[in-house]
């Protein structure tokens, strides 16, 4: 214990946490309304706390989707901060780099008690230039300098109309803690965490964000030297050492740069077995060989169930041989997905649909928000 | 000197109450070890002959006889081994080259002995291979940098690949066999390459040996080389191929080139190398229409635009100091697969003081190569191919994750098929039916049971492959490519660490 509090203080919270890769058991859930109704957080505290079992304390977090439509069309960024040197560094950075619209202290519940809370600050930012196409790429490079480069801080999210809120502690005392029953989002996910080791990091909780990009997931990834190499190769630094960092940046350079359609995602991270290609029709077996042979080391192997927040859709995969549980269900306009049933029959008693998804068959909830409300969101009603 | 002195490395030990003299010994040496004396009815054996192959002893039908090292001893000297004695010795008497066979036998550090591979624990379930699938299926080629895909917006959700990727060798599991040329074996061993190759659903390769007209059936399955004497090449050999192998080196001779003497040029031989019988078959040290790596470019580009972009073409290299940017240059000329020879890869024949003087370890080398290609961002567009002494399926899972895409296996294969690493391929005296042109040696080796011996040696290692992946965790070897998260160190320092990229065991993730 001696020897551990020594290397404490010789290393911020977030360079002890990092040093080495935590596997972690988890609890996740995710719901959308697929017509981009806004709904109070109380729904996806109430899903996750039911799952209290699968987490051990260590870690908790949420991510919403439509928080902030008085800003919908400006960078929000959620940061943490272990002291004000941090801070101070980080604001600097970001002042060059943004007009800042909006820099404020997250609200939080201080009745709720937390092991050592960090800052907790969020910015709204437009970038001074128009930067085009570039921008994306200009934020995940900036996200990656403030996570590398300055010590004690951490970017928590870096999308546009979102938000993860996270923190060491059981998911439904963070919940709280951020207040996260007074916001109101149209897609919400959610994470509790129980990682093997002790040392508690408030930016080493689950979701883990960059862009518009979410990602919980309950999982080890045994591929992920693999996976991780590969990304590498396309420039993201994976600097948290963790299963969760690696798939984000997976979803970001598929989805994003190489532009691959979400329905043929699953072919990638979770690719049909050779036997079952085999069967498929020509054409199709033609494409779906050339994407595993290709994106091969993008292969998510070993046991996972994740679930990918995006401002546009909720995407939940499992691994292709189903080795960790997950539960989806639809009721209305409302899907749901998550780690048991108990969770959704807590919001959603008898949803007309409740199903296991197949290892590897994505789920796949699009928010096509109707024009009206649109106009509404830009106008920041 | 007036005397020649004794060279004896090995004793045959003779029970000469279990010997019938019955003379199969006798029979099966080639290097007339063994004599006859009617008079007395007994077989009397010259221990100087011996190379200690091991034939006489495996098929004497009453167990009567034991090759050992033979127990004549030079004074203790630790500057001076018996090998270096007796060495010189050969040479002032002949005057030459020592010549050898297959890989070096030095004690150099093997590194696969300094490697160990990983297994889940409960935060990660293992997968039975039994019970689950377990794919190791493996492809070697270029993998393209996008994958366009149209989908047909309609009800049935169809798709079609807009442009096809580059083209791949399909192998059911990551090993091949390598090239071993018509010449420096047997036809029967060739043939039992080829077969097996085929039946497993793999690879062998020609060496540059040219293809034996027989062996054309299996064309689909063969690598052909084509090497700095061109021996054997021309349009047909190339289209009749899966891929196509450039040889600018082998991990026993960097450097230098081969040498097939005239009385093996039989005329089997001379047809598939497409060279006069009974005259030599020298290989130059370099290609001579490559002195440079754009020359390189130049020669891929002529195989690929002479096979109409149909088949991958690969390079193989030995793995010297320099490989990794070598690799790289290779790679950005063009080529689809490269292959890498290291220190204790076989040969025919081979100068003995290139063979255990010459080259790097292969898991050195191939963990340089893959950091680097990965580092210039061209891992992708060439595969890796291992080779130079794999020994067993956990080399070979080790390999993977170092990077190798797939490994090669040659001493391996001919230990398959009866070899006892002798050493003394270069005499064309195997015998064992392997490495010799002589029709009474190779009728040994029957190409059926050569077959299934590989094919089971095959089998075996893929299914151990198998059983380390899923106790992994790990469903798929893509998953496990260049995984080094899987691996640890034991008993080796940190640079050796820092070079294969590897922690030390006891360090976790």
């Amino acid at each position: 214990m001696g020897e551990k509090l020594e290397i404490m203080e010789r290393m911020t919270r977030k360079e002890y946490s990092t040093r080495f890769r935590i596997p972690s058991g988890c609890a996740v859930f995710g719901v959308v309304n697929q017509k981009g109704m806004r709904f109070s957080g109380q729904t996806v505290l109430e899903g996750i706390t039911m799952m209290h079992d699968r987490s051990n304390g260590l870690g908790g977090g949420f991510a919403a989707y439509g928080i902030y439509p008085r800003f919908a069309q400006e960078w929000a960024f959620h940061l943490i901060y272990e002291d004000r040197i941090a801070q101070q560094q980080a604001e600097d950075l970001l002042g060059q780099n943004f007009e800042i619209l909006l820099s404020e202290e997250i609200p939080t519940d201080g009745s709720i008690r937390l092991d050592q809370p960090p800052l907790n600050y969020r910015y709204f930012l437009r970038c001074q230039k128009n930067m085009g196409k570039h921008e994306q790429d200009f934020i995940v490079n900036l996200v990656m300098n403030i996570n590398s480069n300055i010590r004690g801080a951490f970017v928590v999210s870096s999308g546009k109309n979102m938000g993860i809120f996270k923190g060491v502690g059981y998911p439904e005392d963070i919940g709280r803690y951020y207040r996260i029953q007074e916001y109101e989002g149209y897609l919400w996910t959610s994470h509790g965490r129980f990682p093997t080791n002790s040392a508690g990091w408030w930016g080493g909780a689950h979701p883990f964000g960059l862009l518009n990009w979410s990602v919980v997931h309950n999982g080890e990834i045994s591929s992920y030297g693999s996976n991780k190499r590969f990304v590498n190769d396309f420039g993201y630094k994976c600097t948290l050492s963790t299963d969760t960092e690696v798939i984000a940046y997976l979803f970001d350079l598929l989805v994003r740069r190489e532009k691959i359609d979400l329905r043929l995602l699953h072919l990638i991270l979770a690719a049909p077995l050779w036997e079952e290609i085999e069967r498929l029709a020509p054409d199709i077996r033609k494409v779906v060989t050339a994407l595993r042979t290709v994106y091969g080391p993008a292969l998510l192997n070993g046991p996972f169930n994740i679930i990918i927040g995006h401002n546009d859709f909720m995407y939940a995969l499992n691994d292709r041989i189903k080795l960790r549980p997950m539960v989806a269900a639809r009721h209305q306009d409302y899907m749901y997905v998550s780690s048991e049933e108990a969770a959704i029959r807590k919001v959603c008693p008898s949803p007309s649909l409740v199903w296991r998804p197949e290892g590897g068959q994505p789920v796949i909830g699009r928010v096509s928000i109707p024009r009206k409300a649109k106009l509404n969101q830009k106008a920041g009603v | 000197m007036a005397l020649k002195p004794r060279q004896t490395d090995f004793e045959v030990v003779r029970d000469q109450d279990k010997c019938i003299s019955c003379q199969v010994c006798l029979r099966q040496c080639s290097n007339d070890v063994h004599e006859y004396d009617s008079d007395q009815d007994i077989i009397y054996s010259d221990n100087s002959q011996c190379v200690g192959c091991h034939r006489c002893e495996s098929l004497c039908p009453t167990g009567a006889m034991k090759i050992k090292q033979s127990e004549s001893e030079f004074r203790q000297n630790f500057n001076w081994s018996p090998a270096h004695i007796k060495n010189i010795y050969k040479q002032a008497d002949s005057g030459g080259v020592l010549l050898t066979g297959m890989g070096a036998d030095r004690p150099y550090p093997i590194y696969w002995d300094h490697i160990l591979f990983n297994a889940a624990q409960v935060t990660n379930p293992s997968i039975d291979p039994l019970r689950e699938p377990m794919e190791i299926k493996t492809f070697i080629g270029n993998k393209s940098d996008v994958v366009g895909v149209d989908i047909d917006q309609g009800e049935t959700f169809n798709m079609k690949l807009k442009q096809d990727i580059s083209p791949q060798l399909v192998l059911s599991t990551p090993i091949l066999f390598s090239a071993m040329s018509f010449g420096s074996i047997s036809f029967n061993a060739c043939a039992s390459l080829a077969r097996a190759a085929r039946q497993f659903g793999t690879f062998y390769n020609t060496g540059e040996g040219g293809m034996h007209k027989d062996l054309e059936i299996y064309a689909s399955n063969t690598i052909v080389q084509v090497a700095s004497g061109r021996f054997g090449v021309d349009i047909d050999y190339l289209k009749r191929a899966a891929a196509i192998e450039i040889k600018i080196g082998q991990g026993a001779k960097p450097g230098i080139g081969g040498h097939l003497p005239a009385e093996k040029v039989t005329e089997e031989v001379s047809n598939a190398r497409m060279i006069p019988q009974g005259t030599d078959a020298i290989s130059p040290a370099p290609h001579h229409d490559i002195y440079s790596i754009e020359d390189l470019m130049q020669l891929i580009y002529a195989l690929k635009e002479a096979t109409d972009y149909q088949k991958p073409v690969g390079v193989k290299v030995s793995a010297v100091h320099n490989v990794a940017p070598i690799a790289s240059g290779i790679v950005r000329a063009g080529a689809d697969f490269v292959t890498i020879d290291g220190l204790r890869g076989g040969t025919g024949a081979a100068p003995q003081a290139i063979r255990d003087n010459i080259g790097i370890p292969i898991e050195l080398a191939l963990a340089s190569v893959d950091t680097r290609l990965r580092e210039e961002g061209i891992r992708h567009k060439a595969s890796v191919i291992a080779a130079g002494s794999i020994r067993s399926s956990a080399d070979i899972v080790k390999a993977i994750a170092l990077g190798a895409d797939a490994v090669y296996i040659g001493s391996a294969a001919l230990l398959a098929l009866g070899c006892n690493l002798c050493q003394k391929c270069y005499t064309g005296k195997c015998n064992w039916g392997i490495a010799t042109q002589d029709p009474y040696l190779t009728k040994r080796l029957n190409p059926n049971i050569g077959t299934r011996r590989l094919e089971n040696l095959l089998r075996g290692w893929s299914l151990e492959i198998k059983e380390m992946l899923g106790g992994a965790g790990i469903n798929a070897i893509e998953s496990l490519r260049g995984n080094r998260e899987h691996l640890r160190g034991i008993g080796i320092g940190e640079k050796e660490l820092a070079v294969l990229g590897i922690k030390h065991a006891g360090e976790a993730w």
